[in-house]
């Protein structure tokens, strides 16, 4: 498992409250997955300001370097990333699932797997195994559940709060660590050209009608698995059936049209 | 026979001995440079030893006495004994001078024997048993050698016999006494310390200063080791003064976290550094074992790591951890020995180069590193305690009489009612006051005693420019904590300052019949000494005068003032969390129980919430200052002092 080349991409977080400048949570857990796998291998990557000092908090947890991408903010972080891994032997590359500053999308994971080719897996919890170029992993499902995967290599992997928890980050290191910075060809966004940041509110959340009578249906409410209810199994079916079942959910939805 | 053999005999060790230290003092200079005074030290050193020492040795009269006679006579007799047996000057004066000095140790090293009959536990056994006979060994054999010479009995008398006896006598006491001083021997406390005395850390400790403040790491030095990893990163006197302790446990038994059974033994902790300066195990400590951990399992050496995460090096993590900062053991030490120091040291590597500060001590320090405050609240709550209180902010006034710090309690709901009654009484004398508000940080106590240098010094720089920016007298706190680090811990990073608790600053208030005050009706009261304000700075008259002024006459506790015992809630400890037997707290509960008060009269918001923190049935926790409240008298018309209105005193909540 120790070969594996595993690249982890971060970004400058947010504090919820102060809204300083920090590691970003979910990035923070993607590296220490990275440094639990591949140990000192791990590559890190972030695509903005070598300037920014909250990125020695990723070094601070025992990182020698973190490669920047060196791009001014508002410039689009995708093509240069999606650049760097295609000419890189990266196998697994860790993401957060959604940025606390910029944009905080929760796109690029999808894009980037996209543009790349490879699959992508939401919510990575663990890498059990690699072997033969196939890895098993465990995905995070809601409510602590967990599904096993087996996925070919190189593949992109976001994390989520299912990941354990990043490690304390040392000044030492922090400060000893080196930030490269590598120069690479501007890109744009062109949503920042046209469109402009606000502060996001807050969705209205739908009340809780808690509709148990007894601790008993309290406890199956929380436990119970989201069902959406309707919805068929299919069993045995041919490629091209099974497909075309799906294409027609898909136009149903309106995620096609 | 006797003239050729003890001249030998006595040359002999004392060559030995000088050896010894030459090594000795070689294996501290491993240890990083420190800047001493060297002759001046050394010129100070009888008095720090006779007055200093003393004065921590007096406070057990037993112990204190037997040394003067054990220590003095023996030093009395070495020298008289290297002239008139060395150097063969048989003058009868010198001989009866002998004789005295060696009949007072004996007398003194009698005690010593009677202590030993029974030990308490706290005192270590193995060599220490034995130190007792080799002093009366000593005496003894020096005292009939010296009869011949002071004329009381002729030369031959004995004959080769007694000649025999008496050299290995002799050769035992100076075995023991000379060469054993140097050579890791028990009485290596006695070179170690005078020279320990000498070139101490602290030199600001004697002549009755104070001196408490942790030192700074140099943060701008990149080659500067970051804490202590392995014994060697301790500066050379450091080395010194843990090589000067004498094991006589007095900081075992004063220690909250060994009588809680966490795994930390102040005596045991500054053995371990000395088996670290010179290379082996702990299996020769003869004194208690770290609460569950066995001896002979750790080891170490000059230049291998203290702590080891994976496995066992010299010391475990959470030994170092189970420290609540109390001060306890580095007050009750006859020695000096600072262990508090040596304990941030080792927790300053762990934190800053291996991130490896156990349980919510990451969270907190994050916390601290993004909001300033360890509970990581919004920081624009800091003044929501005091909404409705129309304070002044020192943005509007730049210039006041006094800066209220108002500490990290103002986000503790318990903290606001003493925060509260604490502004109550400043606006009941008119003081001209103000507070900080939200330009206000975390004081970096915490992260300091975590063992996070940069982020209390990243804390206290930005509070340092802050307060630069106004003009006060002084700053009052409710918090010792912060009241220390303003006080004592600022000044080395360029923020001097003058700083009171705000139980001396009522005492002032009341002194200056600046306060009318009713008495206190709420039943009998005892007073807990806050660490950080007692120990650590010495104030234990003010609380009592402040409590006294308001009619309560305090039940003390056994353990009060410079002996009382911790909450349990410094150093991070709640944050660490090491667990042990039992709870600091509770044990600190039962302490209060003992004296049957219905009100334990608090200054600290830590104390606080620790002694609030114990279950069950019993004494009320309040703030010194919320009794002051309560007492307070309307005095719309001031009212002549000694002549209480019957007013009732007002309810604080």
């Amino acid at each position: 498992m120790t070969e594996l080349n595993i690249v982890a991409l971060v970004s400058v977080g947010a504090h919820p409250l102060s809204g300083r400048p920090r590691r970003a949570e979910q990035d923070a857990r993607a590296v220490e997955l990275g440094l639990h796998l591949a140990g000192e291998r791990l590559q890190v990557l972030h695509a903005g300001d070598p300037q920014q000092e909250a990125l020695r908090a990723y070094l601070g947890m025992g990182l020698n370097q973190l490669k920047i991408l060196e791009q001014p903010a508002h410039s689009d972080a995708l093509p240069v990333l999606a650049d760097y891994l295609a000419d890189s032997s990266a196998q697994l590359v860790l993401t957060g699932s959604q940025a606390e500053t910029g944009e905080g999308s929760g796109m690029l994971p999808f894009l980037l797997a996209e543009q790349l080719g490879w699959p992508l897996v939401v919510g990575l919890a663990a890498v059990e195994q690699v072997s033969d170029g196939v890895a098993q992993v465990l995905q995070a499902l809601p409510r602590g559940q967990r599904r096993r995967l087996q996925v070919r290599l190189p593949f992109v992997a976001s994390v989520d709060n299912a990941a354990p928890t990043a490690r304390q980050s040392a000044f030492g290191p922090a400060r000893r660590g080196l930030l490269t910075a590598e120069e690479v060809e501007l890109v744009a966004d062109p949503l920042f050209a046209s469109a402009q940041l606000q502060p996001a509110k807050p969705r209205p959340k739908r009340l809780k009608v808690i509709k148990a009578k007894t601790g008993a249906e309290r406890m199956k409410a929380a436990t119970a698995k989201a069902s959406g209810g309707g919805g068929q199994v299919l069993k045995d079916v041919s490629p091209e059936a099974g497909a075309e079942a799906i294409f027609k959910l898909l136009l149903e939805e309106g995620v096609l049209r | 026979m006797l003239t050729t053999i003890l001249p030998i005999l006595l040359f002999a060790a004392l060559a030995l001995a000088v050896i010894g230290a030459g090594k000795r003092f070689l294996m501290w200079r491993r240890g990083r440079p420190a800047q001493v005074d060297w002759l001046g030290g050394l010129l100070a050193m009888p008095r720090r030893y006779m007055v200093d020492l003393h004065h921590v040795v007096a406070r057990d009269k037993y112990i204190a006495n037997t040394h003067v006679a054990t220590a003095g006579g023996f030093v009395l007799a070495a020298v008289l004994a290297i002239l008139v047996h060395g150097f063969g000057l048989h003058s009868r004066l010198l001989g009866f001078a002998l004789l005295a000095a060696t009949a007072l140790m004996f007398v003194g090293a009698l005690f010593v024997a009677k202590r030993r009959l029974d030990p308490p536990s706290r005192l270590s056994k193995g060599p220490w048993m034995r130190l007792p006979k080799s002093l009366l060994m000593f005496a003894a054999s020096f005292f009939i050698a010296t009869l011949p010479v002071a004329g009381i009995v002729s030369a031959d008398f004995g004959g080769w016999v007694l000649a025999l006896l008496l050299s290995v006598g002799v050769a035992w006491g100076v075995s023991e006494l000379f060469f054993g001083m140097t050579w890791g021997g028990p009485m290596k406390h006695a070179f170690a310390g005078a020279l320990h005395l000498a070139w101490h850390r602290r030199a600001e400790r004697f002549a009755g200063g104070r001196s408490t403040g942790l030192k700074a790491l140099d943060l701008d030095n990149r080659n500067a080791p970051l804490g202590v990893e392995k014994p060697t990163d301790f500066t050379w006197n450091q080395l010194l003064g843990f090589d000067a302790c004498v094991q006589c446990g007095k900081c075992e038994a004063a220690c909250p976290a060994y009588a809680a059974g966490q795994p930390l033994n102040p005596k045991k902790l500054i053995q371990d550094m000395v088996v670290g300066l010179a290379g082996g195990t702990d299996a020769k400590f003869a004194g208690s074992p770290y609460p569950g951990k066995p001896i002979g399992e750790h080891s170490g050496g000059p230049h291998l790591p203290i702590v080891n995460l994976n496995g066992k090096a010299l010391v475990d993590a959470e030994t170092l951890w189970s420290c609540t900062t109390c001060r306890a053991c580095v007050e009750e030490c006859p020695m000096m020995i600072e262990h508090v120091d040596a304990i941030v040291d080792m927790r300053r590597h762990l934190t800053l180069e291996k991130g490896a500060t156990p349980n919510k001590g990451a969270e907190v320090l994050d916390n601290l590193i993004a909001t300033d405050n360890p509970g990581g609240f919004a920081p624009g709550g800091r003044l929501n305690w005091a909404a409705d209180l129309n304070l002044a902010l020192m943005s509007d006034k730049q210039s006041v009489e006094v800066l209220f710090w108002v500490g990290d309690g103002a986000f503790d709901m318990r903290n606001q009612r003493t925060l509260r009654a604490f502004v109550k009484v400043l606006k009941a004398a008119q003081v001209d006051f103000a507070v900080l508000g939200l330009e206000e940080r975390d004081s970096g106590d915490v992260a300091r005693r975590l063992g996070d240098e940069a982020t209390f010094q990243l804390l206290a720089k930005r509070n340092i420019a802050t307060l630069g920016q106004y003009q006060f007298r002084t700053i009052v706190t409710c918090d010792p904590h912060s009241f220390h680090v303003l006080k004592n811990e600022y000044g080395e990073l360029g923020g001097h300052y003058q700083v009171l608790h705000h139980s001396t600053y009522m005492e002032q208030l009341i002194s200056g019949q600046k306060l009318t005050l009713g008495t206190h009706k709420g039943g009998s009261v005892t007073y807990h000494d806050p660490c950080y304000l007692g120990r650590y700075n010495g104030e234990y008259e003010a609380p009592r005068a402040v409590l006294k002024a308001i009619g309560i006459e305090v039940r003390e506790m056994e353990r009060s003032a410079f002996r009382s015992r911790c909450c349990g809630g410094g150093g991070g400890a709640p944050i660490t969390d090491i667990p042990g037997k039992q709870r600091i707290p509770d044990m600190r509960m039962a302490d209060i129980k003992e004296t049957a008060a219905e009100v334990v009269a608090v200054g600290c918001p830590q104390c606080t919430a620790m002694l609030e923190g114990v279950v069950g049935q019993r004494p009320e926790v309040k703030d010194i200052a919320e009794l002051v409240a309560d007492v307070l008298l309307e005095s719309a018309a001031p009212l002549k002092q000694g002549n209480p209105a019957p007013v009732a005193a007002m309810e604080v909540h």
